[in-house]
């Protein structure tokens, strides 16, 4: 009854987002305000109603109804509840759902808080924003519907994927699917700003909000992602350059360039038809990412629905969304003249650089993503393109990057003299490259990247330091400024710092990996660097739906114990699969890495040790980046902009 | 799903990626070896390195490889004999020979183009340029002093 109510409630809310496609976009280009104004409760409808059919299938997955087809694919009943939950997402059917229901709630949220748009702009917003609905609404319920039931239900389920029964992963979806189609609110902008034929510096400030929180839920799921990888795939990676990894990457890259060139929009009034169409293009690649992941087309770890129908329907959502726009956009740019003036060497040309950089490094990703494809298709050849190219030929971007940004972030706007903004970091120039060179001299004489990426991490940090001195002025009261600097300085701060820090972590994750493979007997040390360990007991437990084999190691240094690490390998009986749980002990510095592999002849266990020099900077530092785009998002002048003023609050109950 | 799950069980016996039997007395061949097998991609893996993976036949290329090595092979003839067997497919790093040249330059040709295309906007930037834009009505303008105010 419940599925069936959820089912109904999908089916309306496609109806609904038809006539919010329709209606309000004949409103705004007739100035009939009755039409226009159908979008707001349209949006919040169809938001509600999109919730009702999430929350009717996630109440199968929770109560484990077999007659569902797709819970009978994807859940068991022994399975932990937070799994169960996390199973309504970690199947194809169901993460199409949660995708409508982040791109209902943005559309909800912009009828809710876009109080202070004009009202033809805020109409046009909508509309275009339900068009993307009703393509996606389609696409569920003709190709991928998750309410399909069985005729005779089996008994028990088929189980969800063990390696997705962890919590990092059950949480990796939700927030990179909120990154992927917070991305759809600056399309819709930026194509009713094309239907308007205006862009001006209060358009660059309602639609940063928006990227800036695309921005920041895409970062917190890229990281939990790689995390994952590293604690859970075994050998300690942290980063691929797998399809899917380079699917969300992409978006990444290019919001953070499209965050960037809105700030010149709103303060100086230039690069307009240039950040429309880094808003298409950003959204653009999410709907790539949507089709790489569910058309099976490209090889990959995550390709979880191999169906050539459904590819081409998305294929044909994204020629159509992309065409129209990128047409509209060739008709309409010219419009579009810059109004504010600036020099050659200035914070403008600054951002023009950091944008220069962030989209060439992200088309880099797209060829070598799509190369193999290329490569088979024209010139009959069938090849790879792994880790080792997209490393030589990406990484040159970043250290570009990394190298200008603390220079152009002290730069003033309109007309700069490059050395008179050099000037005061030229100290922390120096002593950035006397630590890259001091780290240089003390490893045992390998690749540069340690240094460099040390190098450029000190930079970036002790740049944001020199930034924030400067910020505060001379004298006495130093002090009470820097606490009352906008938020959005404060988020500049974190977020650059944090930028250092991931590049520092990455680097010396790298380049300074200790490892070491043997078979352990019991209680027969062993060391790796300066730390010894010891297998003192391998044991095997139950876990609710799995089998585990857990190895105690003791890690110790100079004779002190340090830590106990619990490697665990698991067997999972209902998919008939194994993974791997792999003990880390953590501190500021290095991780110790530690995997127990099988039993030998000999009576001995196979394990894996490394050391990891600062990998926990890696995430680390995209938690700052993330909290630095928290402070920017909470500054004043956007919620002033945004409307929260005026919105309507909806009551709090006193608890 | 359910394609990759049936595929995972085919290698469900937990295997390794380099195991303790593999690996060569002489540690300067050994850390040849590993770092050749970083390159070299898994045949039946989704995007693993041989040097990663868990899969039967990823061992069984990671001992021909030691093999070619322990028998005097260079790093180029150990990893063209590999090719040579299971074709280019196998290299992670793809050769810059043919159409290949279009892979490794699109990165600098693209930052070449975006680049003059960036300077050119930037010089007309510096310029002062006016007008094109539909101004702001009355209504807007006030609208807009009355939000800058506050």
């Amino acid at each position: 009854m419940i599925t069936e109510l959820g089912h109904f409630a999908l089916i309306l809310a496609f109806a609904v987002a038809i006539v919010q496609m329709v209606v309000p976009l004949i409103g705004a280009h007739k100035r009939w305000s009755g039409w226009m104004a159908v979008a707001e409760p349209a949006a919040g409808a169809q938001f509600a109603l999109t919730a009702l059919a999430f929350g009717a299938l996630m109440w199968g997955f929770v109560t484990s109804d077999f007659s569902l087809r797709l819970v009978w694919l994807n859940s068991h009943s022994a399975k932990p509840m937070l799994y169960k939950i996390s199973g309504t997402w970690g199947n194809h059917e169901g993460s199409m759902l949660l995708w409508v229901l982040i791109l209902t709630l943005f559309g909800a949220m912009a009828a809710w808080f876009g109080g202070n748009l004009p009202p033809t702009l805020r109409a046009r917003v909508l509309a275009v924003q339900s068009a993307i609905a009703v393509a996606f609404f389609a696409f569920i319920l003709f190709t991928s519907n998750p309410f399909l039931r069985l005729e005779t239900p089996p008994f028990d389920g088929q189980d969800l994927n063990p390696l997705l029964q962890d919590p990092g992963l059950a949480f990796h979806p939700p927030f990179l699917y909120l990154g992927y189609v917070g991305l759809s609110m600056a399309f819709s902008f930026a194509v009713a700003a094309l239907i308007e034929g205006r862009v001006d510096a209060a358009w660059g400030r309602w639609v940063r909000p928006w990227t800036l929180a695309a921005w920041i839920f895409l970062t917190i799921g890229i990281a939990l992602g790689s995390w994952w990888a590293y604690y859970e795939l075994g050998w300690g990676g942290f980063w691929f350059w797998d399809p899917v990894e380079n699917a969300s990457f992409m978006p990444w890259l290019l919001a953070a360039a499209l965050l960037h060139s809105a700030i010149v929009v709103e303060k100086r009034e230039a690069l307009k038809s240039w950040t429309i169409l880094l808003a298409i293009l950003a959204f653009g690649f999410s709907l790539i990412g949507t089709f790489i992941v569910r058309s099976g087309l490209l090889t990959s770890v995550h390709a979880f629905a191999n169906d050539p129908e459904r590819g081409v329907f998305i294929l044909m959502i994204l020629g159509f969304f992309m065409g129209g726009a990128l047409v509209l956009f060739t008709l309409r740019a010219g419009t579009m003249e810059a109004k504010g003036v600036f020099g050659l060497v200035s914070r403008e040309s600054a951002l023009v650089v950091n944008n220069l950089l962030l989209a060439v490094a992200c088309f880099v990703v797209f060829v070598g993503t799509m190369w193999p494809l290329v490569a088979e298709m024209f010139f009959d050849r069938k090849l790879s393109v792994g880790p080792p190219f997209f490393n030589a030929a990406f990484t040159p971007f970043m250290v570009a990057l990394g190298l200008i940004l603390p220079v152009g972030s002290v730069m003033p706007w309109k007309r700069a003299r490059i050395f008179k903004a050099m000037r005061p970091l030229r100290y922390v120039f120096v002593l950035a490259l006397a630590l890259g060179g001091l780290s240089y001299a003390m490893q045992t004489g390998r690749s540069m990247i340690g240094p460099l990426g040390l190098f450029l991490g000190a930079w970036l940090v002790m740049g944001v330091g020199v930034e924030l001195a400067q910020r505060t002025g001379r004298g006495s009261d130093r002090l009470r400024r820097l606490t009352r600097l906008p938020r959005a300085d404060w988020g500049k701060a974190t977020a650059h710092a944090g930028l250092g820090v991931t590049i520092a972590g990455i680097a010396g994750l790298t380049a300074w990996t200790q490892d070491d493979i043997r078979v352990a007997q019991l209680n027969k040390p062993w060391n790796v660097g300066k730390y010894e360990l010891t297998l003192t007991d391998v044991q095997d437990l139950r876990g609710p739906n799995y089998l585990s084999t857990m190895g105690m190691v003791d890690l110790a240094q100079k004779g002190e114990l340090v830590a106990q690490l619990r490697p665990e390998k698991r067997f999972y009986p209902v998919a008939q699969m194994p993974t791997t749980e792999a003990g880390i002990d953590s501190d500021f510095l290095r991780d110790v890495y530690v995997v127990i592999g099988d039993q030998q002849n000999n009576g001995g266990w196979t394990v894996r040790t490394y050391i990891k020099p600062l990998t926990a900077w890696i995430w680390l530092g995209c938690a700052m980046m993330a909290l630095g785009g928290v402070f920017s998002l909470s500054d004043r002048r956007f919620r002033v902009a945004a409307g929260a003023s005026k919105a309507r609050r909806t009551p709090v109950p006193a608890e | 799903m359910k394609p990759l799950v049936l595929f995972m069980m085919l290698f469900a016996a937990p295997l390794w990626a380099v195991q303790p039997d593999e690996i060569l007395d002489d540690p300067v061949l050994e850390q040849r070896a590993r770092d050749l097998s970083k390159g070299l991609r898994c045949l039946v893996c989704q995007n693993e390195s041989i040097d990663e993976s868990e899969a039967t036949l990823a061992r069984d290329l990671r001992l021909l490889l030691r093999e070619r090595l322990v028998a005097g092979d260079s790093d180029e003839q150990a990893v063209d004999f590999i090719v040579a067997r299971y074709g280019e497919f196998v290299l992670l790093n793809p050769p810059v020979t043919g159409a290949n040249w279009l892979l490794w330059g699109a990165g600098p040709l693209m930052l070449l183009l975006a680049g003059g295309l960036g300077m050119s906007y930037l010089r007309r930037r510096s310029v002062a340029q006016t007008g094109g834009e539909v101004p702001l009505t009355q209504d807007e303008q006030t609208r807009l002093n009355e939000i800058l105010r506050r």
